[in-house]
């Protein structure tokens, strides 16, 4: 698998793009910053699959954990409830 | 008759898409009628009962229950339930943390453990809500969950398979594996609702 760039525990701000197709990096976490929760493992890229196409070289996939009132800034609730997504590497930058 | 009753019914979009794609498959020799059929009856056997088996296991065994913890798919396996090309996750819930199971994306769900998914699982109102009001969508499932309890959502939306391993009721204490397993059913290891036990 190719080195993870991201480490548990590090934060990271999920790239605010909208690019056509298959993807799987859920609208409502786009632009926002969460933390590592773990590492996956690495799998074919959807974005590729999904147009017949390898996926290959498999990409890191993590469990990025939000918290819910930093991405729903009206949520009412515990302030230490969280969302935790699989995110792909590529969708991912330092925070 | 009208012709959307009785025998001569008109089959929904996907029921025609589904019988379509099927008999092309086997006209063109890529299936034949009894691997699908196996195929559908295998589903069939796939019932939450695995998953109530899974979790019994984990409460009554440490050495398990952290192997679950740990690689989902393995510990599944060394119990004979096999999870084939699937990555499982247990989340496990404790006295100050809840966890709940979502796909926003499409309907993904531990099949293997749970069988097929209830069609509110599905439905554009449990997955756009649970995300973002949780409390509220399980309130409406009678479960309140205390403010002091943390909720972590679980969006299941790409290569991983999330199943909740609840917490033991109390007063179980000395039970059997089979008779813990019968208090495990679905909802629970959704996330949407907690076992009962004899006290509750």
């Amino acid at each position: 698998m190719p080195e993870p760039r991201f480490k548990p525990g590090e934060r990271v701000k999920v790239l605010k793009a909208f690019p056509p197709g298959h993807i799987r990096t859920p609208y409502y976490v786009r632009g926002h910053v969460g933390e590592i929760e773990r590492i996956c493992g690495a799998f074919p890229n959807p974005e590729e699959l999904a147009q017949m196409r390898s996926g290959l070289p498999a990409q890191p996939l993590y469990r990025v954990r939000f918290r819910q009132n930093e991405v729903w800034p009206d949520y009412r609730g515990n302030p230490a409830d969280v969302l935790e997504v699989e995110i792909f590497q590529h969708w991912l930058e330092k925070a | 008759m009208k012709e959307d009753q009785g025998p001569y019914r008109r089959l929904s979009y996907f029921q025609l898409m589904e019988v379509t794609l099927r008999e092309l498959l086997v006209e063109k020799g890529v299936l034949t009628p009894g691997q699908v059929d196996s195929e559908v009856q295998a589903m069939r056997k796939r019932t939450p009962e695995r998953g109530a088996r899974v979790v019994a296991r984990a409460w009554i065994d440490p050495a398990f229950k952290q192997k679950l913890l740990e690689n989902g798919s393995k510990a599944c396996e060394s119990m004979g339930i096999e999870v084939p090309g699937l990555h499982l996750v247990a989340v496990e819930n404790t006295p100050s943390v809840h966890n709940v199971i979502v796909c926003t994306l499409c309907s993904c769900y531990p099949r293997m453990l749970l069988g097929i998914p209830p069609d509110w699982y599905k439905s554009l109102n449990y997955r756009s809500r649970m995300v973002r009001e949780p409390r509220a969508v399980l309130a409406e499932f009678g479960l309140t969950v205390a403010q002091e309890t943390q909720i972590r959502v679980h969006d299941s939306s790409a290569d991983m398979r999330y199943i909740v391993l609840p917490m033991r009721p109390a007063g179980t204490e000395g039970w059997s594996e089979e008779r813990l397993a019968a208090l495990v059913d679905r909802d629970s290891m959704i996330g949407v609702a907690v076992p009962k036990g004899p006290q509750d």
